[in-house]
């Protein structure tokens, strides 16, 4: 790690303000992906703002029947709601399929939204990457791509979104509120809130330097059944090579989106529209414009299979 | 499987070998670090940090970049805490932050301030053993023992969490109690590498102890 300096906010403004005043700072929340990349000189903070005791720690019911959880709700707290586990299932079951109980425990959910990519080059500093040194190339592309994106990515960058939280949340779409340096605060729907990669890869997501998550809304709840399938080299304890997460109705309608296949969670509206004719009819739509890799092609079935396995279970 | 337009080396290998079984995917690959305490740096001052450990309040005063993990073991000379990987991958360094189990390696000591902290020598000691570090020596839970300190935190931690009705990836009812059985104890331990492969001893320790 590099020399920083460190300080605790005690308010949301105070937060904006300290990481706006101070050229190289970066908010900490649980730590969980910011220290492992500040270890690696991935991420190079040389102030960091720590802002857990903000008051963004609770889970309340909002006017309309939906829920606002607190940007540091630890995502074990968010799985573990009554409300979550009962209404929102498909997001309980997508944030204990991520990681382990210690990590879970100190991971917020401002936090987990804006964990980093996972392409293993990304990680090697010895190796080109555009995200971590933008115009430096793309090691991927002549590379190894298994788990890497097939849809989304453009000639700068094919790493996929590796996170299994924001795949739930995409399905029932949350919404994302923030608050700026000036003060000012916005709402960025969850399907605006990944950028893909484009000439910029670098950009990850739609927030602006020293804005700061405060909470994550959902509408009320959709009813149905909810269902997170995720798929990986190993049972328990590892990144998805493709994940599913569904809320599925009586009447073969339902939602849908893919994890760990684009750069960010994969739901396509027209895709959804076709659930009643099965999964090979949602996965041909889905994955219309995708440019698979000759490693990870094997995905899109993946997907298509994975995508029987729920609408069967929900059929159940 | 492509081949990489560059030449293969050794080391490039070993990012392709994780790169295709991409599971916690971070090759050890950065900038070296240091292995032991943080070593002081001028630019940046020192810290003064108050946390209880097992029990007792500790001042150290810390470069901010020192773990939780490297202050427990270099700073305060408490080495039952083992560092495995220092990323979040082997929870060797699993200790209780006010009753909560964290990787205490993905953790900074400042970010502790007035937290209470409990390592394996908090949760018993050799004349008082805590109930489930004694089914870990009664059922043999361990090989070398590294992981150890680790796996006895988590497990103590897993008890409460399945009280407390933290569901588990392979809780089947969300809504129903929450019950200890094999394939929850195994989904919920699995944050605990056991080199040794003493896993099925260790699942008949927490067993015991949970009394399921
Ligand atoms: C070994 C390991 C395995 C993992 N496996 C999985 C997995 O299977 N699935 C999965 O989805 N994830 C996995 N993760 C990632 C994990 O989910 C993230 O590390 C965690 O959610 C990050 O949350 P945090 O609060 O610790 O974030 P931090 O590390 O504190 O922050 C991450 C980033 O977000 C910024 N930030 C934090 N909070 C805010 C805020 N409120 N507003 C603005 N910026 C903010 C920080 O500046 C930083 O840039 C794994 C991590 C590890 C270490
Ligand atoms: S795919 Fe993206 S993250 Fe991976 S090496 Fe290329 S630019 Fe970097
Ligand atoms: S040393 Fe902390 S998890 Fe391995
Ligand atoms: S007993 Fe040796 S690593 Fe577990």
């Amino acid at each position: 790690m590099i020399p920083f300096t460190y300080e605790k906010a005690d308010s949301p403004a105070a937060a904006v303000a300290a990481v706006t005043a101070t050229p190289g700072a970066k908010f900490i929340a649980g730590g969980t992906n910011l220290l492992d990349l500040m270890k690696f000189q991935i991420e190079t903070p040389t102030h960091l703002v720590d802002i857990r005791d903000l008051p963004l720690t609770t889970i309340n019911d909002t006017g309309d029947g939906g829920l606002r959880i607190g940007a540091l709700v630890t995502n074990t707290e968010l799985a573990s709601h009554p409300r979550v586990k009962r209404d929102y299932g498909v997001l309980s079951r997508a944030i204990v399929a991520g990681a382990t109980g210690q990590i879970r425990n100190k991971a917020s959910v401002g936090g987990n939204l804006l964990q980093r990519n996972r392409c293993p080059y990304f990680y090697n500093t010895d190796l080109p990457c555009n995200k971590r040194v933008p115009g430096s190339g793309c090691s991927a592309l002549g590379g190894i791509s298994r788990s890497l994106a097939v849809i989304g990515t453009s000639e700068s960058c094919i790493a996929q979104n590796p996170g299994d939280m924001a795949v739930a949340l995409t399905v029932l779409d949350a919404m994302v509120e923030t608050i700026d340096a000036a003060g000012r605060t916005r709402t960025i729907a969850i399907a605006d809130f990944f950028r893909l990669p484009g000439d910029t890869p670098e950009t990850e997501f739609a927030l602006q330097p020293g804005e700061l998550i405060t909470s994550v809304t959902l509408p009320p709840p959709l009813g149905g059944t909810h269902h997170y399938h995720k798929v990986r080299d190993r049972a328990s304890y590892a990144f998805a090579i493709v994940s599913v997460a569904a809320v599925l109705n009586k009447d073969g309608t339902g939602r849908v989106a893919f994890g760990s296949v684009a750069p960010k969670p994969w739901r396509i509206k027209a895709a959804e529209a076709v659930l009643p004719a099965g999964p090979a009819a949602v996965v041909s739509t889905a994955f219309k414009e995708a440019k698979p890799r000759e490693d990870n092609a094997f995905k899109i079935l993946l997907a298509e299979r994975t995508l029987a396995l729920v609408i069967a279970k929900g059929s159940a | 499987m492509n081949t990489p337009d560059w030449e293969l080396s050794r080391r490039e290998f070993v990012v392709g070998a994780a790169a295709s079984s991409v599971i916690v995917a971070t090759p050890f690959l950065g900038p070296a670090h240091a292995a032991g305490g943080t070593p002081p740096h001028a630019a940046v001052p020192m810290m003064k940090v108050t946390m209880e450990v097992n029990g007792s309040p500790r001042s150290v005063t810390l470069d901010p970049r020192t773990s939780l993990l490297d202050t427990l073991r270099e700073h305060l000379r408490l080495t039952g805490t083992k560092k495995g990987c220092d990323h979040g991958h082997c929870g060797a360094c699993t200790v209780l932050v006010n009753g909560t189990r964290i990787n205490a390696c993905l953790s900074l000591a400042v970010m502790h301030e007035g937290d209470k902290v409990t390592t394996v020598e908090g949760i018993g000691t050799p004349d008082a053993l805590h109930p489930m570090q004694a089914a870990f020596i009664k059922h043999d839970g361990f090989q070398c023992g590294y992981c150890t300190p680790g796996q006895i935190c988590s497990a103590v931690a897993v008890l409460k969490e399945i009280e407390k009705g933290v569901p588990s990836h392979v809780t089947e009812d969300l809504a129903a109690p929450m019950r200890l059985s094999n394939p929850e104890l195994r989904e919920r331990m699995s944050g605990n590498i056991c080199r040794c492969g003493a896993y099925s001893n260790i699942a008949a320790a927490i067993t015991e102890v949970a009394g399921a």
